[in-house]
């Protein structure tokens, strides 16, 4: 059904004439949508792109790499702190974005240096313990923090003669379409096969020549970059942050996105982004529930479709694919 | 100054004696199943507040402990055998397992968040926290010393029941070798599962003793929770006497950094104790050192 022949087509983003069509056709959807949704939808999207590309960088580490970590939420905060902090002294939007998601990458390598010594749980515990103490730092250290009110952040200034909302949906849009070609020449390049022998089995992995430090830091710092500008984006839409946005439970968001979503699969990454946007929204008015939703869902995932949503939508294309035939 | 030494290390010792019936459960669990139990401080909020529901309806305290103790025993037990053991039966990996953990915990969250709502409410307790007593230098809560004895009791107990029945006898070959333990007629699944009552009970003994010191509400164990869980890797995840040493350890570490260095990033320097224990010894203070084989 398909195959591949050449290395080279195994690398090629789209192979056949279908799914380049189709490609076209949601490029096409994406930027026609502005124009047709109501405002508050477009603002949703916009939500949805800028978690996605945190769920992306959290699923590179997680799903690809195989290193745990539940500290996502002080990479959040320090993308989001830098690019206040940047923006407040002048520098231009990419330029900070920038900042924020390079300075988020050299915390990942410094988090990264204890993966090379610790395993699992006990990974776990330390990126958790740095969420924590990046938490308690941003908390208790005002002049990071902008003490009790906060970051306020100038909002983006629109080109081209946009509203605010459309503009901020394009550029937004514009970063996912951009981190999410870069993940997938990540994962299909040697690199994403080096996290991927890490993940099975790391003492093969280094038996086969792969460095664990170098892929191991590396793997950190690009999930932490993807992380980092996460919080930038969300520190830009909020217009105005302070610590206590960027506690465990964020951390958790994003590891139930990436569970729901799917482990190891980068559309399925931004399915999770979607789900854990839309399930807040949808149950607005019980709020209490949104957990119970996360958690029996996650139940239901991995006992029944351990691959996620992603793994639903796969079995629905062979599906139609093999169809009338079963 | 010597006084004032003393009274930081017993404040610490009644916290890390709490943090060590947090970290038991957690090590009894991850020593048998393997894994590592992040509904641990859910199940006991959703215990402590069936207690407190009992005690604001006039029932006496122990009838609303006991109550405590089986409902939280009864969440570990039911999804052991409800989730965890048909997970295996799908393939599931243990990091799936750790997953479905953190499930049960969301579910657990929003129940309670439903039932009993957001606001802080204070557990009517019959031990006080202003009557003191006067050692010397030391002043202590009644509190605080029925603190300790909780987290001697419970400690002593499991220890009996782990090394001195034949139930424990046989969650020690459970978790040492789970096909042999079988082989030998022992029942792992029905072992397991107890582990994990009585697993989850001990974090229901630490949630009822944390109350009257904290507010209640639902999210009440998330520190003392992290903090198990810290002790836990600190002693050695594999390793029930390393969880009571990780645990005062780190009670007296952190009561003693409040006190002398910072109060702000007191929790900060715990954490940061432990990833430099953890980058010294990876297995913990008295772990066993893990050998891979490829």
């Amino acid at each position: 059904m398909d195959l591949v022949e050449s290395y080279a087509e195994d690398l090629r983003f789209a192979r056949r004439p279908a799914a380049r069509v189709l490609l076209g056709l949601l490029l096409a959807a994406l930027a026609v949508f502005p124009w047709v949704a109501a405002e508050h939808l477009v603002f949703l999207a916009t939500l949805i792109a800028l978690y996605s590309i945190g769920v992306i960088g959290q699923n590179l580490l997680i799903g690809y790499t195989g290193q745990i970590s539940f500290g996502q939420a002080g990479f959040l905060a320090i993308g989001a702190f830098a690019f206040g902090h940047l923006r407040i002294w002048g520098a231009p939007f990419a330029l900070a974005l920038l900042g924020a998601g390079a300075l988020a990458a050299v915390a990942g390598v410094f988090v990264g240096f204890p993966s090379l010594r610790l395993k699992g749980p006990y990974l776990s515990i330390a990126t958790l313990g740095f969420g924590v103490a990046v938490y308690q730092v941003f908390v208790n250290w005002e002049v990071l923090s902008g003490g009790r009110s906060g970051l306020a952040i100038a909002s983006l200034q629109p080109m081209f003669g946009l509203s605010g909302t459309r503009w901020t949906y394009y550029v937004y849009v514009l970063l996912l379409t951009g981190f999410t070609l870069a993940a997938y020449n990540i994962v299909s390049s040697f690199i994403g096969r080096a996290f991927v022998a890490i993940r099975d089995s790391d003492i093969a992995a280094e038996v086969n020549g792969v460095s664990l430090t170098r892929y191991k830091l590396l793997a950190f710092a690009i999930s932490s970059f993807y992380t980092g500008v996460h919080g930038a984006l969300y520190a830009q839409i909020l217009g105005h942050i302070e610590p206590q946005i960027f506690n465990v439970l964020e951390s958790i968001t994003l590891f139930v996105a990436v569970i729901i979503g799917g482990v190891a699969s980068i559309e399925g990454s931004i399915l999770g982004a979607v789900f854990v946007t839309l399930v807040p929204k949808v149950f607005a008015n019980f709020r209490e529930m949104v957990p119970v939703v996360y958690g029996v869902t996650i139940l239901l995932v991995l006992i029944f479709e351990p691959l996620g949503l992603f793994g639903r939508w796969l079995k629905t294309r062979l599906y139609f694919q093999l169809w009338p035939f079963r | 100054m010597m006084d004032r030494f003393l009274q930081y290390g017993l404040t610490g010792l009644s916290a890390g004696s709490l943090y060590a019936l947090v970290a038991l459960g957690l090590v009894l669990i991850y020593r048998s199943t393997r894994v590592l139990n992040f509904a641990h401080g859910d199940i006991a909020t959703l215990a402590t507040f069936v207690s407190y529901s009992l005690l604001s309806n006039h029932y006496s305290f122990p009838v609303a402990f006991l109550a405590s103790l089986l409902v939280g025993g009864a969440v570990g037990i039911a999804f052991y055998f409800g989730v965890l053991v048909k997970a295996q039966r799908e393939g599931a990996n243990l990091l799936g397992m750790v997953i479905l953990t953190l499930g049960l915990a969301l579910i657990i969250q929003g129940v309670v968040v439903w039932w009993w709502g957001a606001e802080p409410v204070s557990l009517p307790f019959p031990i006080s926290d202003t009557t003191t007593y006067r050692f010397g230098g030391v002043v202590v809560s009644q509190l605080s010393l029925a603190t300790m004895a909780a987290g001697l009791v419970g400690s002593v107990l499991l220890y009996l029941l782990v090394q001195r029945t034949r139930l424990g006898l046989a969650m020690r070959a459970t978790s040492e070798n789970v096909m042999a333990a079988q082989t030998l007629g022992i029942p792992t699944r029905l072992v397991l599962g107890l582990s994990w009552g009585v697993a989850s009970a001990l974090g229901v003994v630490a949630g009822i003793f944390l109350a009257p010191a904290l507010l209640l509400d639902p999210f009440f164990m998330l520190d003392p929770f992290l903090k198990g869980f810290a002790a836990a890797v600190l002693g050695g995840l594999n390793s029930l006497p390393g969880a009571v040493v990780g645990a005062l350890i780190l009670g007296v570490a952190e009561s003693l950094a409040g006190a002398y260095l910072t109060i702000q990033f007191k929790n900060t320097l715990a954490f940061l104790i432990i990833i430099v224990v953890l980058l010294v010894r990876p297995e913990g203070l008295l772990g066993k050192e893990f050998k891979e084989r490829v």
